[in-house]
């Protein structure tokens, strides 16, 4: 009796160890996870305007309805990335996430504080190879690093009314992403 | 063969402990850092880089993309708030004030997190478009049977969840429940 009581609590403590090691493996190996959803329909580091959510055909559960919602599935290895977005009437953020899907900045119309948010998104080592004197002649560049060299860039603009989802779908469909060096050769 | 079968049972019981208890936690939402105001929960630490590992789990496994801390905050309310099922047979009244936001938006979604479909196409309200007293607050009627003022239909299925987000909010981590964040009420009126 003894003998099996024990065999039970060796069994219930490594069954913590499993539900542990199942909680941190799981975003590593998830197929249905947000980024791979998109993967499918998203080219990289290009903006793709998301279909409106509706009964039985929204591409994410949990999709706000009022929000027009675009990504940009980036790659940063082959280098920096520009981001710009046109501010639409009402409400507009931009939020950054990693391969897993985790947010890690977020800004809005109001915080960008202009007509157009522009970004600069690089890799910690990419921004640490920025010369000094290049980084305090564009103080007004907005340099976001990011953890990881994939991930998400998710823009929305809110609809008050749905009325003005055109418009908003109209201002997040506007913006771009390309890779900085393209950028500047198109100069 | 005592042996073999010792090992085998240990193994059994540690594969049922680890993975219900996975399971459980990322059907419950077990993350920590939760926010709970009445009916309403949200997981403001879910949208930043300290998510635990729970959170990130429970992204992965259900395809959402969170609502990022600097962009908002979502509450989500699965039941009223006498800790009631929310049935979409039933009249359920949303009513009260909400905390300072630029924008908020409340939307209702089936229990997997899809929109339910109904015949005037409604969704949800957002801040511009929903009727308010003269005071400043409001009621949402969420039911199956066309109500007066805001009316939110269910399409009649079972169970539903709402979910209320502001966006441009000074409502983050450091919140806590209380005065300073004012969530409207959720009250099943009338059952069938």
């Amino acid at each position: 009796m003894i003998r099996w009581l024990l065999l039970l609590l060796g069994g219930v403590l490594l069954g913590g160890i499993v539900h542990i090691a199942t909680v941190i493996i799981l975003p590593r190996t998830a197929t249905q996870d947000a980024y791979s959803r998109l993967s499918a329909i998203a080219p990289v580091n290009k903006v793709t305007p998301l279909p409106e959510p509706a009964p039985g055909t929204a591409l994410m559960p949990l999709m706000d309805p009022a929000m027009a919602v675009a990504v940009c599935r980036y790659d940063l290895s082959q280098g920096a990335l520009k981001l710009s977005v046109p501010v639409s009437p009402a409400y507009t953020s931009v939020s950054f996430y990693t391969r897993t899907d985790v947010a890690y900045y977020a800004i809005n119309d109001r915080a960008a504080g202009r007509r157009v948010i522009e970004l600069d998104l690089m890799t910690q080592a990419q921004h640490e190879q920025i010369p000094e004197e290049e980084n305090v002649t564009a103080a007004d560049r907005l340099i976001v690093e990011s953890p990881t060299a994939t991930g998400l860039i998710a823009i929305r603009a809110l609809a008050p009314e749905p009325g003005l989802m055109p418009k908003a779908a109209a201002a997040v469909g506007a913006a771009t992403c390309t890779p900085a060096q393209q950028a500047s050769a198109d100069r | 063969m005592r042996l073999l079968l010792g090992t085998l049972f240990t193994l059994f019981v540690a594969a049922a402990v680890g993975l219900g208890a996975t399971y459980f936690a990322l059907t419950r939402g077990a993350a920590f850092g939760a926010l709970r105001i009445g009916a309403w929960t949200a997981w403001p630490k879910t949208g930043t880089l300290d998510a635990d590992p729970y959170a990130r789990a429970a992204i992965a496994r259900n395809g959402t993309l969170p609502v990022a801390l600097g962009d908002g905050v979502s509450f989500s309310a699965a039941t009223d708030d006498a800790g009631r099922l929310l049935d979409g047979r039933c009249d359920v009244e949303v009513e009260g004030i909400t905390p300072a936001a630029r924008f908020w938006t409340l939307t209702l979604y089936s229990a997997g997190g899809e929109l339910v479909a109904n015949s005037v196409h409604r969704h949800g309200f957002t801040s511009e478009e929903i009727v308010r007293r003269s005071d400043g607050s409001f009621a949402v009627t969420v039911g199956p049977r066309a109500a007066s003022g805001n009316w939110l239909p269910t399409g009649g299925i079972e169970r539903y969840q709402l979910a209320l987000r502001f966006y441009d909010t000074a409502v983050g981590v450091s919140t806590k429940a209380g005065r300073e964040v004012p969530m409207p009420s959720v009250i099943t009126r009338s059952c069938p």
